[in-house]
């Protein structure tokens, strides 16, 4: 069985937007909030700086705080590529998994439910690549099985460095940033 | 300055707004929207077009889901967007959403300046301006009606007005945008680097970028090749005062000193030269005057440059064997917006000359030859013979002017001289944020008798307006067909996706009706566009029926470089590179390139720089919710060590005051050290003063509002920007 993952090169990535502005138009998410977003992270004294930018997200973690904490199972990991989903006719908005999620990646829907980055599983469930990956003009982003040792994400990880968000939260992430 | 800072804002009366609804999410918004083919609205309908958020014009398919517009995405078989548009095109269809925008024919009621407006029907408002342009064509004749505009859209519009006469016809996107760096190209090639530009980045070795800032510059092309240039571990080498997203990703990033650009292409030049580093072969077949070039340049050591610039001997050295290295797979960017300083023509015939040393002109990885898809032109009756010749540019002031310049047409507006312009027709552009000192603008507009507006939104131009026209959005029209210049030979097609939400007419609707209106049917002999669009496709043995259905056809590939055995010709006097230019001498400027030192801030004050953001194109999409909700205000750029000097912090909101005393609208601070300590920066577009762009209003700081002053290029005439300086009032 499959497990998701997504592997960004963040020598690539000029932090655009279009990830974030695609993800809203195939999602249709509302205005004001976002289930991806961009973070540059700039270190150093002019003129000397390292800048990185990462298009963030849910994580779709190995080890699910998110999931652990549901009181009613909305949030579940899916039988898919081990993507976490929330069930939004079960879930009753309490917003446990918003504090328990270390990246901030879900907020509540206008309509009252808990929202985040579901890996476009509607349009990989039907061989597409998820909304974020196949808008980005720097091809920056990379969909696939981590499990499968010739997918392109496995290889990327194998040949190059990267890092991951909060490693010492425990959650296994499975969001890589390639340096 | 004062009473446009205080100017009342557009009243409408008799004005509702339809689909203004407050909403949290975009499916409500579009409730007021119509749905286009009633009978068959169940399912996805996916439409083939091309982007108008920005002048790149990338193919893109449109996606209706259930009769309501849903997402759009690039063309995978168009050569521009391969399939991937940038976040504006993506965020396209909040275009169509936005409710800010202009819904019905506007005729303002009172004194020009107090605006305030009736709702009229179509056949009212172009009767009022079918009547006034009657009677200035009989007082004054129709050489008095000008036409400024941005886009492919405005084409029909011009193609009226040149029926109807007219003469003068200009765009801000040359004296004010590329016009320096086209000009500075065609006087050392013959010919400039076209839009989109030739550059190609794709196969480069060596990529320099002189405050040419892709990644934040959207041109979708261009930036998906600067990505495939890193992948291909490509040098990179950044040349700006600020540490732009291009620069994270440079080799070498050189903080020059704002201004001081031309020394360091100079001391770049002699490296090349001293240490005979060019491409002689190149040079010796293609090139003029190199001998004298070469003397007049070794005076411009590296040392030379150094305190000029900032920019150490060393660096200057190492980044100059770096492009020779790489020769002739180097490009030195020509940039796009190049009206900096006034003395930008020189600057880009530097940048030109730098290219012509290392061969990459013509060649794989440098400068390609464009190709396009020759299309027949529609079979339409001459135009008139004008009585009196084109007046924004008299007795050739600028003598290499290779298009209209916008400021000249303002400028005769003043004077009334060499003849009074009484009409100008603005279609797409927002002057007022577009031009620079808008006070000049503004005096302009007042010895009109007609001004007439066609947009989409309310920009700060049409709130000055007589008469205000709707124009659809791009997602729901046809326009002219898609032919630019390119790698390979192309015909894209814009058409409707969606019907528009109100009574919103496309522009060649509007150009044929208002012609009719003046008597001159005869220059538009189809009834619809389709017709037209017809004609042109079968004379050039295409079907329309196709190219809706793709979007775009393709020609036969055809070679683009030297190397696939084209043989470069150069439309100059000596038929040749121009290395010294005898044509510049003999108008009495420098035949090589000259460097001269920019003027220096008052102490307490800073360089006013502008550029672009990703999600964002010039001052015309500060409505669109989708766009907005990206980024909905700008930021001030401020060096660390002087925001902590005036104990400003990232997040605080202060204002700033120009040279001459004019205070912008409170803007964001982001104290930075990506940014060097003389010198400010901020996204243009913003700070909108229209209070019918209900979601932009106020928001954010308009970079153009203190443009106050401007230096003339006395090559071309375009307009340096970059010659206004800041100060900072904490108190908003």
């Amino acid at each position: 069985m499959a497990r998701y993952g997504m592997v960004i090169d963040t020598k690539k990535c000029v932090g655009c937007m279009d990830c974030v502005v695609a993800c809203k138009t195939e999602n249709n998410v509302p205005e004001g909030y976002n289930r991806d977003w961009i973070v540059q992270v700039a270190n150093g004294k002019f003129p000397y700086i390292n800048l990185e930018i990462q298009s963030q997200r849910c994580n779709h973690c190995d080890n699910t705080p998110c999931v652990s904490c549901c009181p009613t199972g909305a949030s579940h990991v899916h039988e898919i590529g081990k993507v976490v989903l929330v069930d939004h006719e079960v879930c009753i908005g309490c917003k446990a998994c918003i504090a328990a999620c270390p990246y901030d990646a879900r907020f509540i829907h206008p309509d009252g439910y808990a929202d985040k980055c579901t890996f476009c599983i509607h349009r990989v469930e039907k061989g597409e690549l998820p909304a974020c990956v196949s808008v980005c003009p720097t091809h920056c982003m990379y969909f696939g099985d981590l499990d499968d040792p010739n997918s392109e994400v496995s290889k990327l990880l194998a040949s190059r460095k990267y890092h991951v968000l909060l490693p010492e939260a425990g959650t296994s992430p499975r969001i890589f940033y390639l340096i | 300055m004062n009473s446009i800072s205080r100017r009342k804002f557009l009243k409408i009366t008799g004005f509702t707004v339809g689909a203004a609804t407050a909403s949290t999410a975009l499916g409500p918004i579009v409730k007021g929207a119509k749905k286009l083919e009633e009978k068959s609205i169940k399912g996805i309908k996916k439409i083939p077009t091309y982007c108008d958020i920005c002048f790149w014009k990338c193919g893109a398919i449109a996606y209706v889901k259930d009769g309501i517009l849903w997402k759009i995405e690039g063309n995978p078989d168009d050569p521009l967007s391969r399939g991937r548009l940038c976040p504006r095109g993506t965020g396209g269809i909040g275009a169509h959403f936005d409710p800010d925008r202009l819904r019905a024919p506007l005729i303002r009621t009172r004194k020009r300046g107090e605006e305030v407006w009736r709702e009229v029907t179509w056949d009212e408002a172009l009767d009022f301006i079918a009547n006034k342009m009657k009677k200035i064509k009989e007082i004054y004749g129709p050489e008095s009606v000008a036409s400024f505009s941005h886009g492919i859209g405005g084409n029909f519009i011009k193609h009226m007005l040149k029926a109807y006469g007219a003469v003068n016809f200009a765009a801000p996107s040359f004296a004010q945008c590329r016009g320096p760096r086209d000009v500075g190209f065609e006087l050392t090639f013959g010919e400039n680097v076209g839009s989109p530009e030739r550059t190609d980045i794709e196969n480069t070795k060596c990529l320099v970028l002189i405050g040419s800032h892709l990644g934040e510059n959207m041109h979708n092309s261009q930036v998906q090749e600067f990505a495939h240039a890193i992948e291909n571990d490509a040098t990179i080498i950044v040349v700006d005062p600020r540490f732009s997203i291009a620069a994270s990703k440079a080799k070498y990033y050189l903080p020059i000193k704002p201004g001081t650009d031309i020394a360091l292409l100079l001391a770049w030049m002699n490296v090349i030269v001293s240490e005979k580093l060019y491409d002689e072969n190149y040079v010796r077949k293609y090139g003029f005057g190199f001998e004298q070039f070469s003397v007049e340049i070794s005076q411009y050591t590296p040392e030379w440059a150094y305190p000029e610039t900032g920019i150490k001997p060393d660096l200057i050295r190492i980044t100059a064997r770096e492009m020779a290295k790489n020769k002739p797979a180097t490009i030195i960017h020509p940039g796009r917006h190049a009206t900096w300083y006034g003395d930008d023509t020189q600057r880009s015939r530097a940048i030109a000359l730098l290219n012509a040393l290392l061969g990459s002109w013509g060649r794989k990885g440098g400068f390609f030859f464009p190709v396009s898809y020759s299309l027949p032109p529609y079979p339409y009756p001459p135009y008139p013979t004008p009585t009196k010749e084109k007046l924004d540019n008299p007795n050739n002031k600028y003598p290499f002017a290779s298009e209209e310049i916008t400021n000249g047409i303002r400028e005769a507006t003043i004077t009334g001289k060499p003849y009074p312009i009484k009409g100008w027709f603005v279609y797409a552009t927002n002057l007022i944020h577009a031009l620079p000192n808008e006070e000049e603008t503004i005096k302009a507009i007042q010895n009109l008798d007609l001004l007439v507006v066609i947009d989409v939104i309310p920009s700060e131009i049409a709130g000055w307006a007589d008469v205000v026209l709707p124009e659809t959005v791009y997602l729901e029209r046809y326009d002219e067909l898609h032919t630019s210049a390119f790698k390979e030979p192309f015909v894209g097609i814009r058409q409707p996706v969606v019907d528009p939400p109100a009574d919103q007419k496309p522009n060649w609707w509007i150009a044929k009706k208002l012609a009719e209106k003046l008597g001159l049917g005869q220059y538009f002999p189809w009834n619809h566009i389709e017709e037209y669009l017809d004609y042109r496709l079968k004379a050039a043995g295409l079907s329309l029926e196709e190219l809706k259905q793709k979007g775009i056809i393709k020609g036969q590939k055809q070679p683009i470089y030297i190397e696939e055995g084209i043989e470069p010709e150069f439309a100059t006097p000596s038929g040749k590179i121009e290395f010294y230019s005898t044509q510049l001498l003999q108008a009495g400027f420098d035949p090589v390139p000259r460097y001269k030192r920019p003027q220096e801030p008052p102490a307490g004050y800073y360089r006013l720089l502008f550029g672009r953001a990703p999600v964002h194109s010039f001052s015309r999409t500060q409505s669109n919710p989708i766009l907005m909700d990206m980024m909905d205000e700008n930021e001030v750029w401020i060096n660390y060590d002087i925001a902590q000097k005036w104990g400003i912090k990232t997040g605080q909101y202060i204002r700033l005051k120009n040279q001459d005393g004019i205070v912008s609208n409170k803007i964001k601070v982001k104290a930075t050290e990506r940014i060097r300590p003389d010198c400010v920066y901020l996204v243009h577009g913003f700070g909108h003063n229209s209070k019918m762009l209900k979601r932009a209003y106020q928001k954010g700081a308009s970079d153009s509002q203190l443009i106050t002053k401007y230096e003339i290029d006395p090559i071309m005439g375009g307009t340096g920007m970059n010659v206004n300086f800041v100060t900072f009032e904490l108190e908003v």
